[in-house]
């Protein structure tokens, strides 16, 4: 099982959408940095996420969201906001970490 | 004074414009366009500010990067004001794309189509993108 992390913002690079066409069912995906844009309901990406939350499981980064100010937006339904412990451990987690730079 | 010749009275004053475009903490483009922006009206530049795409996440109220261990260099927006920077304007597609309005952001602006940012930013003299 592998590990995907997003450090771009969706609405900027195409990477988490590359992201979700490639990565396999039961994989993860670690939102950080501006890759955590994409995890707020009433966005025009939001519905990309939504799709696949059926197959894969969603993590996002708490400290990157408080940076940018957006502590208080509510999160796309099913997603997992992590500290950097939480991080840590889902590396250590899964067998393998692709960065989609 | 030699420095009001050079930059005052003999000076041609322009019209600049800043386009912002980069979320705030990814990369250093809006930081450091905010100091260019700063120092062009310092110079008593005719200065116009532009935040669209991930620009308006500067912008973004409540900003708190302790845990980060960055400069939260969002209240710096506010000091525009006090430079004589009133022409300060947000895209109105890009917010709404991101699920926020004029509410959400530090400053006041003026939320404008981009059907009428056209118009305003073809009247300039000089545009800077970042």
């Amino acid at each position: 099982m592998m590990l995907h992390t997003i450090n771009k913002s969706p609405f900027e690079r195409n990477a988490l959408q590359s992201c979700l066409r490639l990565a396999k069912k039961g994989h993860a995906v670690l939102l950080i940095e501006d890759g955590v844009y994409g995890a707020f309901q009433g966005t025009a990406v939001a519905a990309q996420i939504a799709e696949r939350m059926a197959d894969m499981k969603f993590y996002v980064l708490q400290p990157d969201i408080d940076a940018r100010g957006l502590g208080e937006s509510p999160l796309i339904d099913g997603i997992t906001p992590v500290d950097y412990g939480g991080f840590v451990d889902l590396v250590a987690e899964y067998e393998a970490t692709q960065a989609w730079l | 004074m030699h420095e009001e010749d050079e930059f005052g009275e003999s000076g041609v004053v322009k019209r600049f414009m800043y386009v912002n475009r980069k979320a705030p903490y990814g990369t250093i483009y809006a930081l450091e366009c905010l100091e260019m922006i700063l120092i062009a009206a310092a110079f008593d530049q005719d200065v116009s500010v532009v935040f669209a795409d991930d620009g308006v996440y500067q912008l973004k109220k409540g900003q708190d990067t302790k845990a980060v261990n960055m400069k939260n260099f969002s209240p710096t927006y506010r000091a525009l004001d006090d430079y004589d920077v009133e022409k300060i304007y947000v895209e109105k597609e890009s917010l709404e794309a991101r699920g926020l309005s004029a509410d959400d952001l530090v400053i006041p602006v003026e939320v404008v189509a981009a059907a009428d940012l056209v118009e305003i930013m073809a009247a300039q003299d000089v545009v800077l993108s970042s």
